[in-house]
């Protein structure tokens, strides 16, 4: 008998499905994966020395630079963390934009997944569609922040901007029609034979892996693992009643329809906010240096739990801050669901846990 | 050469590569793609093959690790070649510009035809930018676009 030929396949670092370099070293037999080496390093800048060089208030916008996609949730907790190492409270209608706008990001980071998706399985249609209903949410978010996606928008004790009376119905008008499109299109994805074809029983993570390993966000809760950050109550979701979306298979379709579903709930969740939101106050005022002192702050990002921690020494600049992303946590699990796969299911699997290689890098 | 010329300016194919960028750029890049925008109608295509390219997107900063594998991307573009550099950490570093792994804009690395500050870069101005390299291919081949 013949021995079988391994062959080592680059998967990146410019590959058409990742819109950012990571490098997978994957070695076939065959057209099956037998082993993955992730090599990462590409996106590396060194913004946590850079944050310690800068000035406390100019980190905002360093954070905020560590991923586009979610930058607002960074931004936020950047702020957040600055706002516990200092022990002030901002104002509650500050907690409600921060949601808001929060959770606009959410939606959009998740809608942006859902196109990237159908695109890694040759689904163009159902990308553009998906990026179709994104772009209502970015008109809303220029419309309320002034930009389309680093929004800049959370301040030191509180936030840059209010969002006035006019502008609450446009969104409201928006997020309403943002979630019947996404229900609609929602329903090819989960009914689609395409979809399902190249989605269920791939990149299978079974829950004790999932919990193991460490993974986060709709990774983790696609494993039935009912676990978010945001049932903290961290800012306003104390008063939103929110609930953990779980799936249980453990596959690419369940992390898929975990996703499709947190969308909608961040619509209601907008909604709620909206109907919710008190009157007063955007910010307080911070005076002086961050105390030499620790903070953290965990938040749930579109691909899991950030940890934010910030050290100060009574300076203007901080001593130490360190930033752990979901998706350095979720990386192992694709090391886990990749051997076994056919080739040809490598983007989709590798997606599934949506990675973010400027986060991870930093 | 005449066909060749002219069709190449009406219909550009473009690649895509992130340096060390924050994503932002990016996907303001791919919306460029997407209904709303629809670069589709200037005959410009995403591709992922540097070999089918003509024009070259880059967004984000040099850092030490990318340098290499730009090079090697922007020398496997066949000429004549457009790069088009999207955002401002693409442009001087941005943002980044003083991160210990960060080199600078893209034009420390290879030679870029056209600027697009912005940070994010909106859609609006990445198509301008696009076009602006075409009309400068244009003249450089001496077909009128
Ligand atoms: S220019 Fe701004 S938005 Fe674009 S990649 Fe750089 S930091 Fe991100």
């Amino acid at each position: 008998m013949s021995k079988v030929v391994r062959t080592v396949a680059p998967f990146g670092p410019q590959h058409p499905v990742l819109p950012e370099p990571i490098q997978l070293k994957i070695t076939c037999e065959d057209e099956k994966v037998v082993d993955v080496v992730p090599a990462i390093g590409y996106c590396h800048r060194g913004i946590e020395k850079a944050c310690e060089l800068n000035d406390f208030p100019k980190n905002i916008y360093i954070c905020e630079r560590i991923c586009g996609i979610c930058s607002c949730i960074h931004g936020c907790s950047y702020c957040e963390v600055i706002e516990r190492l200092f022990g002030v409270e901002i104002p509650p209608r500050a907690k409600y934009l921060r949601v808001i706008w929060s959770e606009m990001s959410r939606i959009h980071s998740h809608l942006l997944w859902l196109g990237l998706l159908a695109d890694a399985f040759g689904l163009e249609s159902m990308f553009m569609q998906f990026w179709r209903i994104r772009e209502k949410i970015l008109d809303a978010m220029e419309l309320t922040t002034g930009q389309r996606v680093t929004q800049s928008v959370s301040i030191i004790g509180g936030v840059r901007r209010d969002i006035d009376s006019e502008q609450q119905k446009k969104c409201i008008d928006i997020v309403r029609e943002v979630k019947k499109e996404t229900e609609e299109l929602g329903k090819v994805l989960m009914n689609d034979y395409t979809v399902k074809a190249r989605t269920v029983g791939k990149g299978i993570l079974t829950r004790e892996q999932a919990i193991t390993l460490g993974c986060a966000g709709p990774t983790l809760r696609g494993s039935d693992v009912a676990e978010d950050c945001r049932m903290q109550g961290y800012q306003a979701y104390g008063e939103l009643g929110f609930e953990p979306i779980v799936e249980k298979d453990g596959d690419s379709y369940a992390r898929a329809v975990v996703r499709l579903r947190e969308t909608l709930q961040s619509c209601d969740l907008i909604l709620e906010a909206f109907s919710k939101i008190p009157e007063g106050e955007i910010s307080i005022k911070v005076k002086g240096n961050p105390p030499a002192n620790e903070a953290v702050f965990r938040a749930e990002q579109p691909r899991g739990e950030v940890f934010y921690y910030a050290k100060g020494n009574g300076t203007r600049n901080l001593e130490r801050l360190k930033v752990r992303t979901p998706t350095f946590a979720n990386i192992p699990a694709l090391l886990v669901m990749l051997p076994g796969c056919e080739l040809a299911d490598v983007p989709v699997i590798v997606l599934s846990i949506d990675p973010c290689i400027s986060c991870t890098e930093r | 050469m005449g066909i060749i010329h002219t069709s190449r300016i009406k219909s550009p194919w473009i690649m895509h590569f992130d340096n060390s960028s924050c994503n932002g750029c990016d996907i303001e890049v791919l919306a460029c793609l997407t209904p709303l925008y629809d670069i589709e109608r200037f005959g410009i295509v995403n591709m992922g093959n540097p070999k089918h390219a003509d024009v070259l997107v880059v967004t984000g900063a040099v850092n030490r690790r990318t340098a290499r594998v730009l090079k090697n991307l922007y020398d496997q573009i066949p000429d004549p070649k457009m790069v088009v550099a999207v955002g401002t950490c693409a442009c001087s570093g941005g943002v980044f510009h003083n991160c210990y792994n960060i080199l600078g804009g893209v034009d420390k690395v290879i030679p870029v035809d056209v600027y697009v500050p912005g940070c994010a870069a909106r859609p609006e101005a990445i198509i301008d930018g696009v076009v602006l390299a075409l009309q400068k291919l244009a003249k450089l081949q001496g077909v009128a676009i």
